[in-house]
């Protein structure tokens, strides 16, 4: 046992590490950097056996991680938020290549207004690229998550890159304590990286053949990149059986917390999800029958199991932590999506709460679970809602009132 | 669950402070989070750092809204808003203050029935805000005030944590935070643990629809340079810098120039002036001066000579 007090970031670091990874392009982002910083720190004191190298962009780092999978060197690379998006691009390309590797993204709230605290519209911007998503909620799950991670995205029924996310502030420059992995037994769990036919040798130049005439073969490449992210969900338990054996954590494709005989359940992703087993647990010692289901893996979906999980409960309420303008709540989407014409399908509830950081409060969950009471009790959902409070909206008329005399300044001027 | 805050300034070490403390906690056999909180991640501006300690499992996370003990290093935040030091605040909160003013000042002055103590040592520090080792010290006072951490543990945790300095700056924040810490003993679990809302006793939040506004008030229409004079950045200054002018060359460009905030102006007289309300105090233009015409004295010093000229 190793238990020790370590940041996301740092647990994100070790996870790179323990998973032997060979080659780290990097590019610094706020706050996501101390993740490069630590493991460049590390092979610089000859305490790990990789090579960094800075790029000069996002784009550039992903490409140069997709190459380097290519060329058959296992490639880990981390980014946040505008450095995601700058490389959107090259994440739908490198998906195509189905060369694997794994990329952390740390979630943090894009532009405009610019912000450095979490939010999940960076990472729901990658949501159709083709990466494996898991969803991290802890720094534990951190650590773990990038050791499943490689072996899910370089298995050879799935062979696509993953990306494992975890939120920034809440997880990544908090410390938490990390029970970590011996070194030996994440080696013999992640294995040797086979690539299979990616043959590119650096000595030995190679034209790949990219685009296609036709939309024949478009659907086709496009199709199968589909199947294959796909058959994550049938070769991840296999994968986590495994890791629970050799190390005694159990990570199920999807975090069900009381929900056994759940009547009213919560549905979240990350971190902000441990908020809601807090709610739980008062919920419960108050008579109620709550309980909390978090999607671990959200690409692919567990749709499936979604509907198992959710048939005959009386109302769900769904907290999205990002918004897609003029349609609301992404996870919610999904899961109205997922239990469409289900026999027995609870009521759904859509909450917008903590974009850009805003916490979301005890009292909060409490009067979300009320609202669903009433909504079974009514048979109809309420309207969709964002967490905002009346102060809230005091304290920006505050900002805005300045924001007016200022602009009152410069005109007279 | 213990619940505490770290306020000070950026440079004065409540990162640091908060790790020593969250390492002690986790060496007793407590589960812990500790996380700083940067702001505006510059030297001398606000920041804040936080521990949570609990028996069991921690599922809160992010800031604490309400402190069961709030460490202040620098008591000259206490009245920037900004700072949300008194956040959260109440009856059941102590408050440590590094202050020359008395407990019952702070009482008065921010009339509050919170417990409030101040930092045994430094009295003969005349600025509060540089007594030396002060995150070591506020760690010890803070661990001394939960009263379930020994000495010989929190000067483990200590050690671990500032394991990258050299041996005698170690062992000299060792000394002078085990003396805090013997002094704050007296006061051993003043900080009582809190409990949060239950699901059977809450306040409701007071929620509301956000009405729809028009692009003319919902835009983004706050420009740079005018919120850039608002914000008066010169209170993050811990030192400031002085033009002796019967010094200064009248060279007309160095100072104004490296000042990387533009807080210097050049006179009509071919003279510079600096704005202190936006100057952060980082004296790149005190190394830059080439016939050294520019000194630097602390500020509070400096504010105490302003308040001396206007009586």
């Amino acid at each position: 046992m190793t238990r020790k007090l370590l940041t996301g970031n740092s647990a994100a670091a070790w996870g790179a590490r323990l998973a032997c990874v060979d080659y780290i392009p990097a590019f610094p982002i706020t706050p996501q950097t101390e993740i490069i910083e630590d493991l460049a720190g590390w092979i610089d004191r000859g305490e790990m056996d990789a090579r960094l190298v800075t790029l000069e962009s996002e784009h550039s780092m992903i490409t140069a991680a997709g190459s380097a999978a290519s060329s058959g060197v296992r490639a880990f690379t981390a980014t946040s938020s505008q450095g995601l998006l700058y490389a959107m691009e090259m994440i739908y390309a490198v998906a195509g290549w189905r060369t694997p590797f794994v990329m952390v993204n740390v979630s943090r709230g894009l532009a405009s207004p610019i912000t450095l605290e979490s939010d999940h519209n960076d990472i729901m911007a990658a949501r159709d690229s083709g990466f494996l998503q898991i969803h991290c909620a802890t720094c534990q799950e951190i650590a773990d998550g990038i050791l499943l991670a490689y072996r899910l995205a370089e298995h050879p029924q799935v062979r696509i890159p993953a990306i494992v996310n975890f939120d920034g502030f809440y997880l990544s420059f908090t410390r938490e304590p990390v029970d970590l992995a011996r070194a030996a037994k994440a080696r013999a769990f992640v294995g040797e990286y086979d690539p299979e036919n990616l043959q590119f040798r650096g000595n030995s130049p190679l034209s790949q053949a990219m685009a296609v005439l036709g939309g024949g073969p478009y659907s086709y490449f496009r199709y199968e990149a589909h199947l294959a992210v796909q058959q994550a969900l049938s070769v991840y338990d296999e994968i986590a059986d495994e890791f629970e054996d050799i190390f005694g954590r159990r990570y199920d494709m999807i975090d069900c917390y009381h929900m056994d005989d759940a009547e009213y359940v919560f549905v979240m992703l990350g971190s902000f999800s441990t908020k809601a087993r807090e709610a739980v647990d008062s919920l419960r010692a108050a008579g109620w029958k709550a309980g909390l289901l978090r999607p671990r893996l959200f690409r692919p979906l567990p749709q499936q199991r979604i509907r198992q999980l959710l048939r005959g409960r009386r109302a769900v309420g769904v907290i999205d932590q990002n918004i897609s303008m003029g349609m609301g709540g992404v996870l919610h989407s999904e899961f109205a999506t997922a239990l469409y014409g289900l026999e027995d399908a609870p009521l759904l509830g859509s909450y917008i709460g903590g974009l850009g950081g805003r916490d979301i409060s005890q009292q909060e969950f409490f009067a979300i679970a009320d609202e669903l009471k009433h909504a079974y009790e009514n048979g109809e959902s309420a309207p969709p809602r964002l967490l905002y409070t009346r102060n809230e909206l005091t304290e920006m008329r505050k900002l805005q009132a300045i924001a007016q005399a200022e602009h009152a300044e410069i005109h007279r001027s | 669950m213990f619940r505490i805050r770290f306020h000070g300034r950026g440079g004065q070490g409540m990162k640091t402070a908060s790790r020593i403390l969250g390492t002690a906690f986790f060496k007793t056999g407590y589960e812990v989070q500790d996380a700083p909180r940067y702001g505006a991640e510059r030297r001398g501006a606000p920041i804040f750092a936080y521990v949570r300690a609990d028996k069991s499992a921690i599922n809160e996370r992010g800031i604490i809204s309400h402190p069961d003990l709030v460490v202040i290093a620098d008591d000259t935040l206490v009245g920037m808003p900004a700072a949300g030091v008194t956040q959260g605040i109440d009856a059941h909160t102590l408050l440590l203050i590094n202050s020359h003013d008395s407990a019952s000042t702070w009482q008065q002055r921010l009339n509050t029935e919170a417990n409030v103590l101040t930092l045994s040592a430094g009295e003969d520090v005349a600025d509060r805000a540089t007594l030396p080792f002060i995150s070591s010290r506020c760690a010890a006072a803070a661990a001394a005030l939960t009263g379930v951490i020994t000495r010989e543990i929190f000067i483990e945790a200590l050690c671990e944590e500032l394991d990258h300095l050299r041996q005698d700056i170690i062992d000299q924040n060792r000394d002078i935070a085990l003396s805090e810490f013997d002094d704050m003993t007296v006061n051993a679990g003043l900080a009582k643990q809190g409990g949060l809302a239950t699901a059977s006793d809450y306040v409701k939040p007071d929620w509301i629809a956000l009405p729809f506004e028009s692009a003319q008030i919902s835009n983004l229409a706050i420009h740079a340079g005018v919120t850039s004079v608002k914000v008066r950045t010169g209170l993050w200054r811990t030192m400031r810098p002085v033009i002796n002018y019967p010094n200064c060359s009248g060279c007309a460009w160095i100072c104004s120039t490296y000042c990387p905030d533009g807080a210097i102006k050049v006179r009509t007289d071919g003279y510079p002036e600096i704005d202190y309300e936006h100057c952060k105090g980082c004296l790149v233009c005190v190394a830059q001066c080439p016939p050294h015409a520019i000194e630097s004295i602390p500020e509070h010093i400096a504010r105490d000579q302003e308040v001396g000229e206007t009586t």
